[in-house]
């Protein structure tokens, strides 16, 4: 009579976040600081991705005892990060209970040409995307919710803005198309046709799509909102700022409040030091983590 | 025409807006404490319960919902919205509104991977409600004014007192609107 695992509980589960910030921890200790200032979740990684990005080599799932260390510290849930297409770190994540796993394009890729198929496992997942053929293709594999990929440990918003309103205008193009255009960008764009008529008809995607990769202001967070995000990631904007308590509960604020202006200048006023940042035109073509997969 | 107010810090708030307009009534979300002035009931949405609560803090939003639940308006909460309205819960010193005379226990089902899908037989509004629970909490023990709506497994998950009414489960996250429908009619008799 009962049913775990089915649709509706694992894309339930990320409508709950909306409007609510899930946070990068590398410890127990950060996980705490990141419950207390209001994070609706927290993402259990080995490095924060300006870390990884700086460490080069092979990223991998995090040793299991960082991620049992932030489960067993806060109430909130917890998600943690797989290779793409790695299914076995996914089925560890699974089993050790995870309440979400990002198939994340942050770590090295364990497979350049398949993602996991997700509709199998009990636990949900969460993918990026910068287009809505790369949204609907890991709906149809069974992400139960989205994220842009943005550029991760950058602290420069400008990709997941792009990814944001590229995700958003094609919503609105498939929206005004008669049924008859709509197999043929379904071709053009990779996507499952079904899945765009369903967009089509309800003129949004079927599961929520947040802002990760980039965000390091509370007016990051609150521009994203603006642009449509149902949510934010942040990842390496809160533990590697100045004064991390203080700007993840300015963050929280303004994702709440994005479009009250004013309060978002009172959030915003002496934070200390965001992080540095990264000029997108510094990065080498190679260590574009967004590329990594499609 | 009854509103009904969706708190709208954080959480599903889309699905209850829709949810009424289904019904036939006015929606509004509930950001600032102003707000509820234009509003004849309020439903605390799910989300998270920690987050919803730092939020409710910060703008005075807090005691505005204790002044405006101390009028006797209707205010109905799903799933962090139970734990909000509670008297106390299960690990912590105190509760949070304390509208309702129970204990409850967060997460009392499991983590997501035992979140799960049933049938319910709920007193008084339908006998075949398909609920949905996630991370969801439970009830543990009631008061002598807590009317028990529904169990699961023997775990109380829908109660009533009075104006205020609460389910571990989210209502809002099907196409079934009687939950809601009940709510809206109980607001409908207060405002008279």
């Amino acid at each position: 009579m009962s049913n775990i695992g089915t649709e509706r509980v694992k894309r339930g589960m990320a409508e709950m976040q909306k409007g609510g910030v899930i946070m990068d921890v590398v410890n127990a200790e950060q996980a705490k600081i990141a419950e207390e200032a209001g994070a609706v979740a927290v993402m259990a990684l080995e490095r924060v991705p300006s870390d990884i990005r700086a460490a080069g080599g092979v990223a991998r799932m995090a040793d299991p005892t960082i991620t049992e260390e932030v489960l067993g510290a806060v109430s909130i849930p917890v998600m943690a990060k797989a290779r793409i297409g790695h299914i076995t770190e996914a089925r560890v994540l699974e089993a050790m209970g995870v309440d979400y796993i990002d198939e994340s394009e942050v770590l090295t890729p364990a497979d350049d040409i398949y993602h996991i198929n997700k509709s199998d496992y009990t636990v949900p997942f969460v993918c990026g995307c910068r287009n809505l053929g790369e949204a609907a293709r890991r709906i149809g594999e069974g992400a139960s919710m989205l994220r842009t990929k943005g550029e991760p440990g950058t602290g420069n918003i400008v990709e997941a803005v792009r990814h944001m309103r590229q995700v958003q205008s094609e919503i609105r193009m498939v929206s005004s198309m008669s049924r008859d255009e709509v197999m043929t960008y379904a071709k053009e764009i990779g996507a499952p046709f079904e899945l765009l008529l369903q967009i089509r008809e309800e003129g949004r995607l079927p599961v929520v799509n947040f802002a990760a990769g980039g965000i390091a202001t509370p007016s990051d967070a609150a521009l994203m909102m603006e642009l449509g995000a149902d949510g934010v990631f942040v990842g390496s904007g809160i533990f590697k700022s100045a004064n991390p308590a203080k700007f993840a509960k300015a963050i929280v604020e303004a994702t709440t409040h994005y479009q009250d202006y004013k309060l978002i200048a009172e959030l915003s006023k002496d934070l200390g030091d965001a992080m540095k940042g990264l000029d997108m035109a510094t990065i080498e073509a190679h260590d574009r983590m967004q590329d990594r997969s499609e | 025409m009854t509103t009904i107010g969706v708190l709208a810090l954080q959480g599903a708030v889309r699905e209850h807006i829709r949810s009424i307009h289904a019904c036939g009534a006015n929606a509004v979300e509930i950001k600032r404490k102003e707000q509820l002035e234009e509003i004849d009931g309020l439903i605390l949405p799910g989300g998270e319960s920690t987050t919803i609560r730092r939020l409710m803090d910060s703008y005075g939003i807090f005691t505005a919902i204790q002044d405006f639940a101390d009028k006797g308006k209707p205010i109905f909460g799903t799933c962090a919205g139970l734990i909000i309205m509670a008297k106390s819960i299960v690990g912590q010193a105190e509760g949070h509104l304390g509208l309702i005379d129970m204990t409850v226990a967060r997460n009392a089902f499991g983590r997501q991977v035992a979140s799960f899908e049933a049938e319910l037989d709920v007193a008084g509004i339908a006998e075949d409600f398909r609920a949905v629970f996630i991370r969801a909490p439970y009830v543990v023990e009631v008061g002598k004014n807590v009317e028990v709506l529904a169990t699961y497994d023997e775990h109380i998950v829908a109660v009533r007192q009075g104006p205020f009414m609460a389910t571990a489960f989210h209502p809002e996250l099907t196409d079934d609107h009687r939950f809601i429908s009940y709510f809206i009619d109980l607001t409908a008799t207060t405002k008279s």
